[in-house]
């Protein structure tokens, strides 16, 4: 009965909606805003997914991730440091202004400025040269295997703009001047943006003269970020929205039960696990037990994976044995085995290793990161609790944590990695597990050092034939396991919800929204 | 009931509950079911939350008694509950009416200690301010507008925030309570002091004080001897009613996540980690918290009022 | 008079320079905006370089002497997060705080008047006993849990009203005013009764205080005595002389309304100024947190000298007493 009647008053209710707006206006509902209107100003993927809208890179990826043309039509690889690419012809920007090589050099040029915070994300770029108006010389530092996988993501301004606002080098706001492209987009992509007011609504609309065939039938999106989770359901429920990226696991029953909402879920390409502080001493001084391989091993045994799944995850995550997904290139099916939940184990490591009556260290994690990260860390921390050691849990917002982690203020911490937008376990590798040294281990923030890995890594940057790289980098990931460097939690879930009203919007593994695949 | 000393003049003064019960401040009391019923109910919960660790199912801080297959059961009397869980569990397993009874048991500790905090502040600050009037006087009223001219709200937000940022991870719980009770009173102080400070004024210039200055008694004995207890009557209203005022502003604080973390919550941090799940169907996370903080602050609130309206003589 | 006015402004601007040095103090210690602003993938160097160029390395009065003399001018610099002038983004919020603030404010007047007369005429009935005992829950219920409950009621359950944001807004200049359309109109609805609750309490408890006072005096009486009606004698005379304290106080209490609006508009989500605020406190966006506070401060101190001045102007005895 109650059902019922809130089918009839939620019918109402979005049929007023709709009869107000634009059938084909698309109202997304996300649990954060994009931190600019320009890709290359902050260095922060969900920014990169929603510009992806506006902006297109020379190749990128299709339904099946599978990597496709886009503004390039072709490309060859001259010397393993030069690749040729062919530019597409016809198609032009937003603002009139036709495609040519000498954006794609602009581009290029200022995605890997100094001062770019994205350079990481095309390393191995060194110059790019005009051939003719539709051809482009790419030349790399040395061979790189994964350069079209980083393409996807480096988007394409027009030259043309850049220069005319005074744009051609990425924003520098320490230097106190607004950037034009900030709150302004000029790109080649199925939308343009029409206005945008941080952190209240930016609106998209459709850009007529895309160069592909439309799948989609939008006209309109209007993107608002809702960062109340609770918020967001009671929007969805009421219509007011049409779809979110990030529908809280726990609320998954209710929005698929009434009748208005329709829930995707899948399991993320991003892998959740605990990394450790190895230096000497813990973050509060002392010296630091997890540096002995038995206590971290006693930590591991202590969790229970299963246990994490069923409830705090409600069945939606699927617990890993490694630290990449199945789907990623490297992955081992005999080294994805769970470590099985052993309580008297797990004290008798610690009792061996000479902590029988364990130790306190600090939990470092984040109250607006991973999918219920608060309520793992608590159940985690309880579990481990019961083997006599001593989290001291340390909860707040990323912005805010971060800086702990990477200032050795931190014993263990959460950390998720999906090795976007590469799809290869030469990711975690080179940036999380390999010694800190340069543009390696960046995020190598617990300061651990295992040579033998970082001579496998070395070998497989460089290698060219597949099969040979994988096996490389899948024997530094049986390393990672035996040494216990992190300890994997689990793949966790993805929840997207939309409204009934949407007829066709397919889910991705790595979590991105592509409207341009969207009917209403 | 009236219980008269059989010698008014020359008794070995009457015990205190005798007084009490002879005032006109009792008999007010008593014939006002309202003020009755919210000390009863106040009382309570205060005993309850007194007696937490004794009459709690469970210690809801021990991470080791959290047992997660326990979690989200509903209250006993919904299908699917079970005992002790009487009011249900949250999403650790953590029993609600052990976390409500602890949460009061913070949420009214943090109260009473911003209340003596800033009533220790403001007092003194206030007689010396008034006593000895001059620099001393415009230098702290004038701290005092600056506290004021800032909303409340905005500046217990900040200090809390930033103190706990401060403070190192590993006493970052521990000095929680320590930084909301400090947040609170940085304000509450200034309404005790300008209280006491204005009826100091007053009083130093009476007769009784002028006499007791010509035969040197000093400063300090006049001021708290005879001054103070004369600015009692304004200071006990203005106490009660900001011991509410501290709970919401502490659950606001909580509320808003710069309060008590989640492992060691007061009903603020309850309510919101259960607004989290208000849609999920878990709906005794947050009901029984948000209830225990309204009724505890409606019965501060009716009693305060009260003792406004019995205290002054003009409404009677 | 000139005295008077000289004297109560250099006050009111002294306590502007102690906020103004309170915002600083707390903000330059929180935090790390290097590592707000930066890739996670910088290096030593370039933070060093960046903390030079934000003059985080200067000297702490020099800090403090650029950041006042900034403010004065409304200047207060590019927030760390959205990359866009600080100035200007809490211009683009105003228009929804003040809105919303107004709104709160109107329903209050509307509800607390005609509920403080009632209580003070009809002093004794059951009723005006009942709402005086509603009126002490309404200051007693936490705001948020007022929300909480109106969103779940009004929202979810009967699907009558919006549950977050400002519905449609129509830009007329830099004001978007959401007040024009019907959607518009629809979502504030909720905010404002959640944050106007307290105000109504306010209102109607010192209507009911000053209209008892007022009865009691002889002008009423003769009135009274007169046989003037007394609805007459309510409304047209006792009335009449309790708007000025209910008008001062509503002047004095906007300022509180928008410190009290951050509470309501995270719960609603509405892009006020409060939610750029307790946004700007998760991501330690320093510019943000302390225009946010030198601007209520301002707002705050400006209504409360005005009052004191419009004060003095009309009773002239309150010129010499300055506590």
């Amino acid at each position: 009965m109650a059902a019922l009647r809130y089918a009839l008053l939620a019918g109402v209710m979005s049929a007023a909606l709709a009869s107000a707006a634009a059938a084909e206006t698309f109202r997304w509902g996300s649990s954060r805003d994009i931190g600019s209107l320009d890709p290359y100003s902050y260095g922060d993927s969900f920014t990169i997914n929603v510009m992806n809208h506006v902006y297109e890179g020379l190749v990128r990826y299709d339904r099946n991730l599978a990597i496709e043309p886009a503004l390039a039509t072709s490309w060859e690889v001259l010397s393993p440091t030069v690749w040729r690419f062919r530019l597409r012809e016809g198609v032009s920007f937003h603002n009139g202004n036709p495609f040519t090589a000498d954006d794609v050099i602009a581009s290029l040029k200022r995605v890997s400025h100094a001062d770019s915070p994205l350079k990481g994300n095309l390393p191995a770029y060194k110059a790019a040269t005009r051939v003719d108006d539709f051809t482009v010389d790419v030349e790399l530092n040395g061979a790189y295997p994964l350069l079209l996988n980083d393409l996807t993501n480096i988007h394409i301004f027009d030259a043309e703009w850049l220069a005319q606002h005074n744009a051609e080098v990425p924003t520098d706001i320490a230097k106190g001047i607004e950037g034009f492209a900030t709150f302004n987009a000029n790109g080649t992509g199925p939308f343009k943006v029409e206005s945008r007011q941080p952190d209240a609504k930016t609106v998209f609309v459709v850009n007529p003269g895309w160069w592909d065939t439309p799948q989609h039938n939008l006209t309109r999106i209007e993107f608002t970020p809702v960062s109340s989770a609770a918020t967001r359901v009671a929007a969805l429920l009421s219509g007011e929205i049409d779809f979110t990226e990030d529908a809280p696991v726990q609320d998954l029953p209710r929005l698929a039960a009434a009748p208005n909402v329709k829930v995707l879920e899948r399991t993320d390409l991003r892998t959740i696990f605990l990394m450790m502080n190895r230096r000497d001493e813990l973050a509060e001084g002392g010296k630091n037990p997890l540096n002995d391989l038995r206590v971290r091993q006693a930590m591991q045994k202590a969790i229970d994976l299963e246990l994490l799944r069923d409830r705090v995850m409600r069945g939606k995550s699927r617990a890993a044995g490694m630290i990449i997904a199945p789907e990623i290139p490297g992955y081992d099916a005999e080294l994805d085995k769970l470590t099985p939940y052993d309580l008297d184990g797990a004290k008798a490591l610690l009792a061996e290793a000479g902590y029988p009556d364990g130790f306190a260290f600090v939990f470092n994690c984040m109250s607006d990161g991973y999918v219920n990260e608060e309520q793992l860390c608590q159940a985690i921390a309880s579990m481990w609790a019961r083997i006599g050691i001593e989290p001291k849990l340390d909860i707040a917002p990323r912005p805010v944590q971060t800086p702990k982690r990477t200032g050795a203020k931190a014993d263990v911490w959460t950390l998720g990695w999906a090795t976007l937008p590469m799809l290869d376990s030469y990711s975690p590798l080179i940036q999380i597990i390999h010694s800190r040294d340069g543009n390696a281990g960046v995020f190598n923030w617990g300061d651990w050092s295992y040579p033998e890995i970082d001579a496998l890594v070395q070998k497989a940057s460089v290698e060219l034939d597949r099969d040979k790289r994988l096996a490389m980098q899948t024997e530094a990931l049986r390393i990672v396991g035996e040494e216990v460097i992190a300890i994997p939690l689990h793949q966790q879930p993805m929840s997207w919800a939309a409204s009934a009203e949407v007829d066709e919007i397919p889910q991705f593994p790595d979590n991105k929204p592509r409207l341009w695949f969207v009917k209403k | 009931m009236t219980d008269t000393p059989v010698c008014p003049a020359r008794p070995a003064t009457p015990s205190r509950l005798a007084r009490l019960r002879d005032s006109d401040l009792w008999w007010s009391f008593t014939s006002h079911p309202t003020a009755v019923g919210a000390a009863v109910l106040l009382g309570l919960m205060m005993l309850a939350a007194l007696l937490a660790p004794l009459i709690a199912p469970q210690n809801p801080y021990d991470l080791a008694a959290l047992e997660l297959w326990n979690a989200e059961l509903p209250p006993v009397w919904v299908e699917g509950g079970q005992w002790p869980y009487v009011l249900g569990t949250d999403l650790q397993g953590r029993d609600v009416l052990s976390a409500m009874l602890y949460g009061s048991r913070i949420s009214i500790v943090i109260g009473i200690a911003s209340v003596i905090v800033s009533l220790a502040v403001g007092l003194s600050l206030g007689l010396v301010a008034g006593y000895f009037g001059g620099i001393v006087d415009n230098v702290l009223m004038r701290i005092g507008d600056v506290l004021l001219s800032i909303p409340t709200i905005l500046i217990a937000i900040l200090v809390s925030a930033v103190a706990r940022e401060m403070l190192p991870p590993g006493l970052r719980e521990a000095g929680a309570a320590a930084v909301l009770v400090l947040a609170i009173s940085l304000t509450a102080w200034v309404q005790y002091a300008r209280t006491v400070r204005a009826q100091t004024m007053v009083e130093r210039n009476k007769e009784y004080v002028q006499a007791a200055r010509l035969i040197r008694v000093p400063a300090r004995r006049i001021m708290l001897r005879h001054i103070l207890p004369n600015t009692m009557t304004p200071i006990l209203v203005a106490a009660t009613l900001n011991f509410g005022l501290a709970i919401l502003i502490e659950a606001t604080l909580s509320f808003l996540g710069v309060g008590m973390p989640p492992t060691e919550p007061s009903l603020g941090t309850l309510i919101r980690i259960g607004n989290q799940y208000l849609f999920s169907g878990l709906w005794w996370i947050v009901l029984f918290p948000a209830l225990h903080l309204c009724l505890l602050v409606v019965a501060v609130n009716l009693l305060g009022d009260w003792l406004r309206d019995a205290l002054n003589p003009k409404l009677r | 008079m000139i005295a008077f006015l000289i004297k109560r402004i250099a006050n009111a601007m002294l306590v502007m320079l102690a906020v103004a040095f309170f915002a600083f103090m707390i903000f330059r210690f929180v935090g790390d905006p290097v590592e707000m602003m930066l890739n996670e993938q910088a290096t030593q160097a370039e933070r060093a370089d960046l903390r030079a160029k934000l003059g985080l390395e200067d000297g702490f009065l020099v800090q403090f002497g650029r950041f006042v003399t900034n403010a004065a001018q409304g200047d207060f610099g590019i927030s760390y997060r959205n990359q866009q002038e600080v100035i200007g983004l809490i211009a683009e919020r105003f228009p929804a705080t003040f809105e919303l603030v107004i709104v709160a404010t109107i329903i209050s007047l509307a509800v607390g008047i005609p509920l403080g007369v009632v209580t003070a005429i009809r002093r004794g009935a059951w009723y005006s006993e009942a709402l005086q005992f509603l009126s002490i829950i309404g200051v007693s219920l936490p705001s948020f849990v007022v929300g909480i409950v109106l969103i779940l009621v009004f929202s979810v359950t009967l699907g009558l009203f919006p549950a977050f944001g400002r519905g449609e807004t129509v830009q007329i200049g830099w004001w978007s005013t959401g007040l024009l359309t019907e959607l518009g109109r629809a979502a504030i609805l909720l905010p404002a009764v959640s944050l106007s609750l307290f105000q109504i309490t306010l209102v109607m408890r010192l209507v009911r205080a000053e209209m008892l006072e007022v009865l009691r005096a002889d002008f009423i009486k003769f009135a009274r005595a007169r046989g003037v009606p007394a609805r007459i004698v309510h409304f047209r005379h006792a009335l009449r002389n309790c708007l000025m304290p209910v008008v001062t106080m509503t002047a004095m209490q906007i300022g509180n309304l928008i410190a009290f609006a951050l509470i309501t508009e995270t719960v609603f989500q509405w892009p006020g100024m409060g939610l750029l605020f307790i946004q700007a406190v998760t991501f330690v966006d320093i510019p943000v947190m302390a225009a946010y506070l030198c601007i209520v401060s301002f707002i705050f101190v400006a209504l409360n000298t005005m009052v004191d001045i419009a004060y003095a102007v009309i009773d002239p005895r309150l010129r010499g007493a300055n506590g």
